[in-house]
């Protein structure tokens, strides 16, 4: 494939100085700065504000090049609408988006038109994000064609991409997406998001729709990609088994905060949050005999409408203390650890909490 | 009267009697242009008490069999064959007016989408009680009173304020169990549940699991639970039958079809559940797509991806196989003992996969703390 990132070749050129390799070695290919968005709530006379859907507040992460970040957590904790706003779908209320080392949607940084041609997005309704009146390898091919290449030109890698994702190019290449199965139909969403030769591929539910035979596949098909594009993934999902599959690194959410980060196997292992805790032992056991007996959480999880004040999860945590109301705990990495970073109290030496550490 | 009934019956069926009792099933659609067959001979009994999980894929039928046990389906386009016997009535000889006293009475069904199944202009007091008068002939005070002890039974909190709630106020889990309220208001011998938890989140999807098992022990009912999810099965399954293009390929109790699955496309099912592989590794997938109903192949349904086919796959369908009194398989080679798929199971599985991950992602683990 040829590198349609000028930048990093430049960055790693033999005559590069070492100082300035260095730096781009280390530099993520994706930073995420204090990410924020707000869904205002209007309603009554004047049509005022009444209320605010917190959807992603605060929210800081990086994704290293060649890496699959995975995002969890239930419905309503902001994991799609981060995956949005990493494509610049909708528009953030503040927080800023590095890719690979330039500011984007800035003066001087780089245009949304520049991003989305490293950055693409795969989708969990595979009919929806299709156009129902175009033959799919058109649909593939329309995005090269709009970025410039000629159509014939943009015809033939779509059929090279159809092979990729193991459709036979002959077969398939003048279907509708209706005459498609599920499976085949997220395989051509694939393709498509292929197309640009882009660098990252976020993945929004993008298997949570197929059935289990056709997801493994699938999944083995975004493995084998990944290999031979070089591509980076953002894995979102609320399958835990899935997301321990396919990740390096694992990002748990809770009403849009972000909670708990860390490297897939210390997270899944070893949780330090109540809520990444909760979420791993709710899973079903797969053993018939040592099933789960008692639930860790009750009720369901609050709506992002006004959420609870200091740590959004103190409502349902069974450790909640005086301090998880009185302010919101800090992403801190735990003592002793700097792979992963956890926003509880419970893990601060000295924060008030009866159950952290005295202050050192 | 009314009190009387309002306790907690246990129901014990005559012995000998299962609770329900299913010869021989065919549903078909008939169309237009098309006649899908979407169940395809299934049989199978299930006494009182006990649970069968009928785990599939979409489009194998497991939703359609359900439906077909109350009669649910369409009457202008269906046509079901067989005989179906659920708590001592014979269901598939009823008319409707027949149907509509057994329904609610004797079998109720949950579904996966309370909001659908729930009228949403009355509150869930008024849909609970409307029941309870129509199937029990009480006042609609007594229907009330059993009402919110309904509520209180399935756990939610602060019941007599949400007797006076419409569906769209009330949250996901507690609209579920209110409409296991509702299905268990007259004291059915027989639960169907039609995926009731596959549209919660993980941490409300394991309370209403709890919740199903809790109340199915308590009150002694026979459960027909279909899911597409092996862990849901496990966890309140008794029993399995796997379904695969409108027949069940392997039936057996629960720990016998997770450790030792005895049909290819069970072994394949739990393999490409993704908890048992490991990290980096490919999964290993079942190759191809389900049958086009339309048109199923002559042979067994599942030989076009078995990576164990041989040409007399093609011919017929096999017949069910004891593998055991309990343990039914339709598999040609199987039976001839020709291949057995017995590997670790999926708990030593899952025990080895520890060691493996972790070498695997040492090589490449990225230590970025994202602290700001």
């Amino acid at each position: 494939m040829s590198g349609p990132d000028g930048l990093l070749v430049a960055d790693l050129s033999p005559g590069a100085s070492a100082a300035a390799r260095e730096r781009a070695e280390h530099r993520p290919l994706l930073a995420v700065e204090n990410l924020t968005k707000h869904f205002p709530l209007k309603g009554g006379l004047l049509n005022r504000t009444k209320m605010v859907v917190q959807a992603v507040d605060d929210v800081s992460f990086t994704v290293a090049s060649g890496e699959t970040l995975g995002i969890v957590g239930e419905s309503g904790c902001g994991k799609s609408t981060t995956a949005r706003l990493l494509m610049h779908l909708i528009a953030l209320d503040s927080g800023s988006i590095i890719f690979n080392g330039r500011a984007v949607g800035t003066a001087d940084g780089l245009s949304h038109r520049d991003l989305r041609r490293q950055m693409q997005m795969v989708f969990q309704d595979s009919y929806a994000s299709l156009n129902p009146r175009l033959p799919v390898a058109m649909s593939i091919a329309f995005g090269p064609f709009v970025h410039g290449l000629a159509k014939p030109e943009a015809l033939k890698r779509a059929m090279e991409l159809l092979a990729a994702v193991g459709l036979d190019p002959i077969q398939f290449s003048n279907r509708y997406p209706h005459e498609l199965s599920g499976g085949q139909r997220q395989r051509v969403n694939i393709a498509r998001a292929l197309a640009l030769e882009p660098r990252i591929v976020i993945l929004d539910e993008a298997v949570s729709a197929l059935d289990k035979s056709v997801e493994a596949q699938v999944l083995n098909l975004l493995v084998d990609l990944k290999a031979q594009f070089a591509l980076t993934y953002v894995f979102i999902s609320h399958d835990l088994n899935v997301v321990r599959f396919i990740s390096d690194r694992v990002m748990v959410m809770y009403l849009g905060k972000l909670v708990e980060i860390g490297p897939v196997n210390r997270i899944y292992r070893e949780p330090q949050h109540p809520y990444t805790q909760a979420l791993l032992s709710a899973m079903p056991s797969m053993n018939p005999r040592r099933r789960t007996l008692r639930a860790p959480l009750t009720g369901d999880p609050p709506n992002p409408i006004n959420p609870p004040s200091g740590c959004r999860f103190r409502t349902r945590c069974p450790f909640a203390e005086g301090v998880c109301a009185a302010r919101p705990p800090a992403l801190l990495a735990p003592p002793g650890e700097d792979c992963r970073a956890v926003a509880c109290h419970m893990r601060v030496p000295g924060s008030g909490h009866s159950r952290a550490a005295a202050a050192a | 009267m009314a009190e009387a009934k309002s306790e907690r019956t246990v129901h014990v069926e005559r012995a000998g009697q299962p609770a329900v009792s299913v010869e021989g099933l065919h549903v078909r659609f008939v169309m237009r242009d098309a006649t899908v067959a979407a169940v395809n001979g299934v049989s199978f009994e299930l006494e009182a008490g006990r649970v069968l999980g009928i785990l599939g894929e979409s489009g194998s039928g497991k939703s359609v069999t359900l439906r077909a046990l109350m009669r649910l389906l369409p009457a202008a386009h269906t046509r079901i064959d067989g005989r179906i016997r659920v708590a001592g009535h014979e269901i598939s000889a009823m008319d409707e007016a027949a149907l509509r006293e057994v329904r609610g009475t004797k079998m109720a069904m949950i579904f996966q989408e309370p909001m659908i199944a729930l009228d949403p202009v009355f509150t869930i007091g008024e849909q609970i009680a409307e029941t309870i008068v129509r199937h029990e002939r009480v006042s609609y005070g007594a229907a009330n009173r059993r009402a919110r002890e309904l509520l209180e039974m399935v756990q939610i909190p602060s019941a007599s304020r949400r007797l006076k709630a419409y569906p769209h106020e009330m949250s996901g889990g507690m609209r579920q169990r209110a409409m296991i309220a509702l299905a268990l208001c007259c004291r059915p011998s027989v639960l169907l549940a039609d995926e009731p938890t596959t549209a919660l989140d993980v941490t409300v999807q394991i309370q209403i699991i709890l919740l199903l098992r809790q109340l199915q022990q308590e009150l002694g009912m026979a459960v027909v639970f279909v899911t597409h999810d092996v862990g849901v099965a496990v966890e309140v399954a008794d029993q399995i039958a796997v379904m695969y293009a409108g027949r069940f390929v392997e039936v057996g109790p629960t720990e016998a079809v997770i450790d030792r699955p005895a049909h290819p496309y069970t072994a394949g099912l739990l393999a490409s559940t993704v908890l048992g592989s490991v990290h980096g590794q490919r999964l290993e997938a079942i190759t191809g797509m389900p049958p086009d109903l339309r048109a199923l192949p002559e042979g067994c349904s599942f030989a076009p991806r078995c990576r164990y086919a041989e040409d007399r796959c093609g011919t017929a369908m096999p017949p069910e196989f004891a593998l055991t009194p309990e343990r039914m398989t339709r598999c040609l080679r199987v039976a001839a003992r020709e291949i057995d798929l017995a590997g670790p199971t999926l708990s030593e599985r899952n025990a080895s996969m520890g060691m493996d991950r972790e070498s695997n992602h040492g090589a490449r683990s990225q230590c970025r703390t994202d602290v700001g």
